[in-house]
């Protein structure tokens, strides 16, 4: 026969195993039914929070100026709208590139983000160099790393010119995983 | 009121319980810590009561608050110096408990829920320098985003949820926002509720006297009958100490606020202004000069496993250690450590200060009485030292960057031909320049890096 528990019943007296087990039951449903509801509530708050998160950017063409506009062999930055801003993005929602004229149809486009911690590097005209101010990562004018921590070359974007205008396409910042 | 709430009694009990006798100024920095949170808590809603956490007003209202808002300079002020001082108490209560074996048994729970609470006060900072939301905020993001890149397998979508989707944008500034206003403040308030909650279940930690070692078999009956004998309340015996501390604390805060305000804010919060420099506020220095100053390669490792391991270690010290002596003067070791940690936390705070390893993009052309010709190659050789970057990196006479070597004396120790070879083919730190320069401004440089010699009478 089965001990008589210690735990007291309503009555005071120790309770007899149907009051135990309706007791288990209970506690059991009061737990599924709490998880059940923090699920419900908890479920679309973090699809809220994390699902954008997994939406990919659209990228798109974006003109930064008419051809005629850009002297050959020059570098200079310009700036773009990001792909899909939000609308109270207000000036966040702007990009930059470092555009340089090869020929008279060929542009290339490099990121600004150095490839190290991906503060924005400055072209230095008369050295022919991109700089960093962050932790002194130095590239060629092709993008090759010339000195400092830098592990990769400037990433380059993609570019057109498309009636007469030149056109980069937007892109993530360049996040780099070496 | 006790009747119906029991609360004036249970405040009572607990602004009362017992403490050892000679638990004195050393004991002061963990409710001071406290007390600036409080202040930060304050001043942070009032803020709150301006600033719109939205990407395209933020930058304006801080500007506002800065400029306009009566006491808002003041305010700003006193929210900075009040994280600064919060980020300055939490080291020295830390460094405290560990000196004085306070972590060891039975208060584990109360060192790691410490460790914690010093994790998140250093994210609250953090993330608090990036609601200022001006270029330096903007950038800040960027290398938060990089650095989290790194860790493995998680990394790029760690990056993506930093940034709030693929570049800087509208849901950046939110994201941070929710995280200082609301995460971080409910974590710490949860944490520093256990964390004194813990302290009143253990006790405060008798002082450590030599030779008297901590046996968990017999600590909590040892600590019983001290308190028997010798404790006094802590309201008001040990609680003035707090008190006096904290007010002085605040006074301090309050000074410094009035005297000098909060920091200044940066230009917009526009991704397409490249010429930034972004900087972490004062806590965060000298972490910023340990990135810069790692051997290449080893940054990717440490920017994953240095928190993480630094963060580990410190929460498994009492589970590695919790018994035997607590004195630091037979703890060698421990006081060797804590002084280590804050001579190398100085240095690099120092070095991340003056950054040496950052180009100096300002460096205007060296003057002539630097140059000592105003014509001929020695001229013609600085003004292409200016012109091609050198000085952006190198010093002259005092003028340039810090990132390479000073020159103001190079043909003291290198030869026309040692400076050949490194101007062209550069080293580990500098671009080979055989491709960019004539061999006219190669001459010119040279003429100009051999007059750079020691004056001797």
């Amino acid at each position: 026969m089965k001990e008589p528990s210690a735990e007291p019943s309503s009555t005071g007296y120790p309770a007899s195993p149907a009051e135990l087990s309706r007791r288990k039951f209970l506690a059991r449903l009061s737990l599924a039914a709490g998880g059940v509801g923090a699920l419900i509530v908890t479920l679309p708050v973090a699809g809220f929070i994390l699902a954008p998160f997994f939406k990919r950017t659209q990228e798109v063409w974006r003109s930064v100026g008419k051809v005629e506009s850009f002297k050959t062999g020059e570098t200079v930055a310009v700036q773009y709208e990001d792909a899909s801003p939000l609308p109270w993005a207000g000036v966040t929602a702007r990009s930059a590139a470092w555009l340089r004229r090869v020929n008279a149809g060929t542009f290339i486009a490099f990121s600004i983000n150095c490839t190290h911690l991906g503060c924005p590097v400055r072209w230095l005209a008369e050295a022919n160099l991109f700089m960093c101010p962050c932790h002194g990562g130095v590239y060629y004018e092709d993008g090759t790393v010339a000195a400092g921590p830098p592990p990769l070359p400037l990433r380059r974007y993609p570019v057109r010119v498309k009636n007469g205008e030149v056109e980069i396409q937007t892109a993530p910042i360049p996040i780099i995983k070496k | 009121m006790d009747d119906r709430t029991g609360l004036p009694g249970m405040i009572a009990r607990t602004a009362r319980h017992l403490v050892p006798p000679d638990a004195k100024w050393w004991y002061v920095f963990g409710s001071a810590t406290l007390c600036a949170f409080i202040v930060q808590v304050i001043s942070g809603i009032a803020l709150a009561f301006v600033y719109i956490p939205s990407a395209s007003e933020a930058y304006s209202t801080i500007h506002f608050i800065s400029e306009e808002a009566p006491f808002g300079h003041f305010l700003r002020g006193l929210h900075y110096y009040g994280a600064s001082a919060m980020v300055l108490m939490v080291s020295l209560h830390m460094a405290q408990v560990f000196l004085f074996g306070s972590y060891k048994f039975p208060r584990e729970l109360n060192w790691a829920t410490g460790v914690l609470l010093l994790g998140f006060t250093l994210l609250m900072g953090f993330t608090g320098q990036l609601l200022r939301w001006d270029q330096n905020a903007v950038w800040s993001v960027v290398v938060a985003a990089e650095q989290t890149a790194r860790v493995p397998f998680i990394g790029k979508w760690l990056a993506h949820l930093t940034l709030g989707g693929d570049t800087v944008g509208g849901a950046t500034l939110t994201r941070f926002f929710a995280i200082h206003v609301f995460i971080m403040p409910a974590l710490i308030l949860a944490f520093v509720g256990l964390h004194l909650w813990l302290v009143l279940r253990h006790g405060v930690s008798e002082p450590p006297k030599p030779g008297k070692l901590v046996d968990p078999k017999t600590y909590r009956q040892e600590y019983q009958q001290l308190l028997e004998k010798t404790g006094r309340p802590f309201w008001p015996d040990a609680a003035w100490r707090d008190v006096i501390f904290c007010v002085g604390m605040i006074v301090v805060i309050t000074v410094l606020a009035w005297l000098s305000g909060a920091p200044q804010l940066g230009k917009p919060p526009d991704p397409s202004l490249i010429a930034a420099s972004p900087r972490p506020d004062w806590y965060l220095l000298w972490y910023f000069a340990v990135l810069a100053l790692l051997p290449y390669g080893m940054e990717k490792y440490f920017m994953v496993f240095g928190p993480l391991l630094a963060g580990l270690l410190l929460i498994a010290l009492p589970f590695i250690s919790n018994r035997g002596e607590r004195s630091p003067r037979r703890r060698p070791w421990a006081v060797a450590a804590v002084l280590m940690i804050a001579v190398m936390i100085a240095t690099l705070w120092v070095a991340g200060a003056k950054s040496p390893w950052s180009p100096n993009f300002n460096a205007p052309p060296l003057s002539p009485s630097i140059v000592g010709a105003t014509n001929g190659p020695v001229f013609i050789g600085a003004q292409l030292f200016h012109a091609k970057g050198c000085l952006n990196c190198h010093l002259i006479a005092g003028d340039g960057g810090r990132r390479g070597p000073d020159l103001t004396a190079v043909s003291d120790r290198l030869s026309k031909n040692q400076m050949t070879l490194k101007i062209a083919n550069g080293a580990v730190n500098m671009p080979a320049y055989a491709a960019k320069l004539t061999p006219a401004e190669m001459d010119a440089l040279l003429a100009f890096l051999q007059s750079r010699k020691i004056q001797r009478p």
